[in-house]
């Protein structure tokens, strides 16, 4: 494809984006005037504090991590035509099954790879029950995956109270074991080389689809059930594939969140540092487009939302929740394919006067 | 175990019984007219709040609830002009509304000082109606009056055959004169108001409180009554009123120091949300959903 034509194709899908971002960060500075916060000062602060420096880099980059991933299962099924929103619970379940390895002793990398292992299997088990409730009943994936997350909620805070729970610190679990932690890339920060593994599952992500028949058989099922069922592509098989992938995805973002953010390395009571990461995880799948990499830059983008809001909470003062209230409006002007006929329609008008001005 | 032991558990279940069964009805208003929406959770949260805050600004336990209702109503009109008019996509819709409601409420605690906890004060909650054996809300029944209306609504007028007409064949209805983005609009609106109903419910009734996790996917078993009901409300009665007992006995057991010992609560928890998957699980086969539901109508 000529690379004008490949800019073009890919054009439209980032003006969306750009532009959804720029309505939620508007309506978000609306509510501000409304609360009498300083918008200006507010996004500022913001920005400085998610990008502004090195350091502030490295923190969004580190936010960025879990989302990738989670984004990816949302994405991959959504390429399949199906509406994931379980990652939120095979999450706490992959962090679960990672924390749990830490209860044996094994050497440095192995021990890595062995929780890596274990928060796959374990995310991908709990996807299962989904890919078999929709294929044997008939139960609509939005209904079942919300209801695995709060099960998932739930055993996650028995486990934590009652069974990997630390000794002498009763409101956490036990810690990730030393020989089963990312060592951190910048010293000081949060970021650690678990952003590698998302990065790589990422680009496996963007090789399975586009580049094997396993890939093209799933889209082609997304994008047009009826010739693949035409085409003898086995609809069981693409529901099976997206909620086990997805699954295996979310484990795997549970696990390089709590092997791989300093202090705690453990899951504390109430979840606080995996709670939501599989919404927002949604949200940045819908900015990236369901795809790997656009996925890669809308989480840095939420990652700095998420890092640079705690900074706005300190100068400003405002609260950290309006982030969400942003999230949430873009997904919403992302829902409207009429946006961007409005768009047109006013960029036109707009063109038009300026026009009739100069003659 | 005596049988004055099971009368809170009775009372409890009709309790925990209204917000799901309001939601549930307003959600198959609209999925009757082909909207599917998943965004009835946040619609129910937001309206929790500004419930809660109407009540306190009003000084009346209705004034509260007639808040969350046009609260609901409000969102409504937003899902419902995003679904018709502009022809958006519904479940993305719904997620954009969740997670804005997530952050709107959270937002909002904050600024109303306690963050994450806001007390209704008690004089402006609604009084409950004491039966002898209990106190049971007047919401009860309303949503069991609420149930019995809307089925004659869909089922024996006019309008309700234009709302199914424009669910199963929107293309037919256009022909005929109904404007399908009109009725779909409206059915959206009704269902918010009865969803914001529910949400008001949670804060100004049933919890005297509002939190981050009030609704704790009340919205979404909801969703999953609709299903197993096939949008037939008097069933969503009963779904309503079976959930509500698992929702009110897991309430019940977490206070019974016997049975506590012996599970853990958060076992307990669970059981609503596994009972939801079960029940669904086996509704489904016989239910028929709508033709057009989750399509938006393009007029060719």
């Amino acid at each position: 494809m000529h690379w004008a034509q490949a800019l073009r194709k890919y054009l439209t899908p980032i003006t969306e984006s750009v532009l959804a971002g720029v309505i939620g960060l508007a309506i978000g500075a609306v509510i501000m005037l409304g609360y009498g916060y300083d918008p200006g000062a507010a996004y500022v602060s913001l920005f400085r504090g998610s990008f502004g420096s090195i350091f502030s880099w490295a923190e969004s980059l580190a936010n960025a991590t879990p989302l990738i991933l989670t984004a990816l299962t949302f994405a991959i099924a959504m390429r399949g035509g199906l509406f994931n929103i379980g990652a939120e619970g095979q999450l706490y379940i992959g962090a679960l099954a990672a924390v749990s390895v830490s209860l044996i002793h094994l050497p440095s990398p192995l021990h890595l790879i062995v929780a890596l292992l274990a928060a796959m299997v374990a995310g991908m088990l709990w996807s299962l029950p989904v890919a078999i409730l929709k294929l044997t009943r008939g139960v609509h994936e939005v209904i079942s995956t919300i209801m695995f997350n709060w099960i998932a909620h739930f055993f996650a805070f028995y486990m934590i109270a009652n069974v990997l729970t630390d000794p002498i610190r009763g409101e956490k679990t036990i810690s990730i074991a030393e020989t089963s932690r990312f060592a951190r890339i910048l010293p000081g920060s949060s970021l650690n080389y678990g952003i590698v593994v998302a990065v790589i599952a990422a680009l496996l992500v963007l090789f399975l689809l586009w580049r094997t028949t396993a890939g093209f058989e799933l889209r082609v099922a997304g994008h047009n059930p009826e010739s693949a069922h035409y085409a003898g592509i086995s609809r069981r098989k693409q529901v099976l594939r997206a909620f086990l992938i997805g699954g295996v995805l979310a484990g795997l973002a549970g696990a390089v969140q709590v092997m791989g953010r300093p202090p705690t390395y453990a899951l504390v009571t109430g979840m606080s540092q995996v709670a939501n990461l599989g919404f927002d995880g949604i949200a940045v799948a819908m900015i990236g487009r369901n795809h790997p990499i656009g996925i890669i830059f809308a989480a840095i983008f939420f990652g700095g939302l998420m890092v640079g809001g705690r900074i706005m909470q300190f100068s400003p003062g405002v609260p950290l929740e309006l982030v969400r209230v942003i999230e949430g409006v873009i997904i919403l002007a992302l829902a409207v394919p009429e946006l961007k006929r409005i768009f047109h329609f006013v960029r036109k008008r707009f063109s038009l006067r300026r026009q009739s001005h100069g003659s | 175990m005596e049988v004055e032991h099971l009368w809170p558990i009775f009372f409890i279940s009709l309790h925990a019984m209204v917000p799901i069964t309001l939601a549930a009805i307003g959600e198959t208003i609209e999925e009757s007219a082909g909207l599917f929406n998943i965004g009835l959770e946040g619609m129910m949260l937001i309206s929790a709040l500004t419930g809660a805050l109407g009540a306190e600004y009003t000084g009346s336990a209705v004034g509260g609830l007639l808040v969350g209702l046009s609260t609901g109503a409000l969102l409504g009109l937003v899902f419902g002009v995003i679904n018709t008019y502009w022809k958006g996509d519904q479940l993305i819709t719904g997620v954009g509304i969740n997670l804005l409601a997530l952050g709107f409420v959270a937002f909002m605690l904050v600024n109303l000082g306690a963050p994450g906890f806001h007390i209704v004060p008690r004089d402006v909650q609604i009084k409950l109606i004491p039966l002898g054996v209990g106190a049971v809300s007047p919401l009860v029944f309303v949503t069991v009056a609420m149930a019995f209306v809307v089925y004659w609504l869909l089922h024996r007028t006019q309008l309700g055959i234009r709302i199914k007409a424009v669910g199963e064949n929107p293309a037919a209805a256009d022909v005929a004169g109904i404007s399908v983005n009109a009725v779909r609009l409206g059915t959206a609106i009704a269902a918010g108001a009865l969803i914001g109903l529910a949400g008001a419910y949670l804060s100004v009734d049933w919890f005297g409180a509002v939190t981050k996790e009030i609704t704790a996917g009340r919205g979404f078993i909801a969703l999953a009554i609709v299903v197993f009901s096939g949008l037939n409300p008097l069933l969503a009665l009963l779904g309503g009123f079976i959930f509500g007992f698992f929702d009110g006995f897991a309430t019940w057991v977490s206070t019974y120091p016997k049975i506590k010992e012996i599970i853990p609560w958060q076992f307990v928890a669970m059981a609503p949300y596994i009972v939801t998957l079960l029940v669904v699980a086996g509704a489904i086969g016989r239910v028929r959903f709508p033709k057009a539901l989750g399509i938006p109508y393009l007029r060719e």
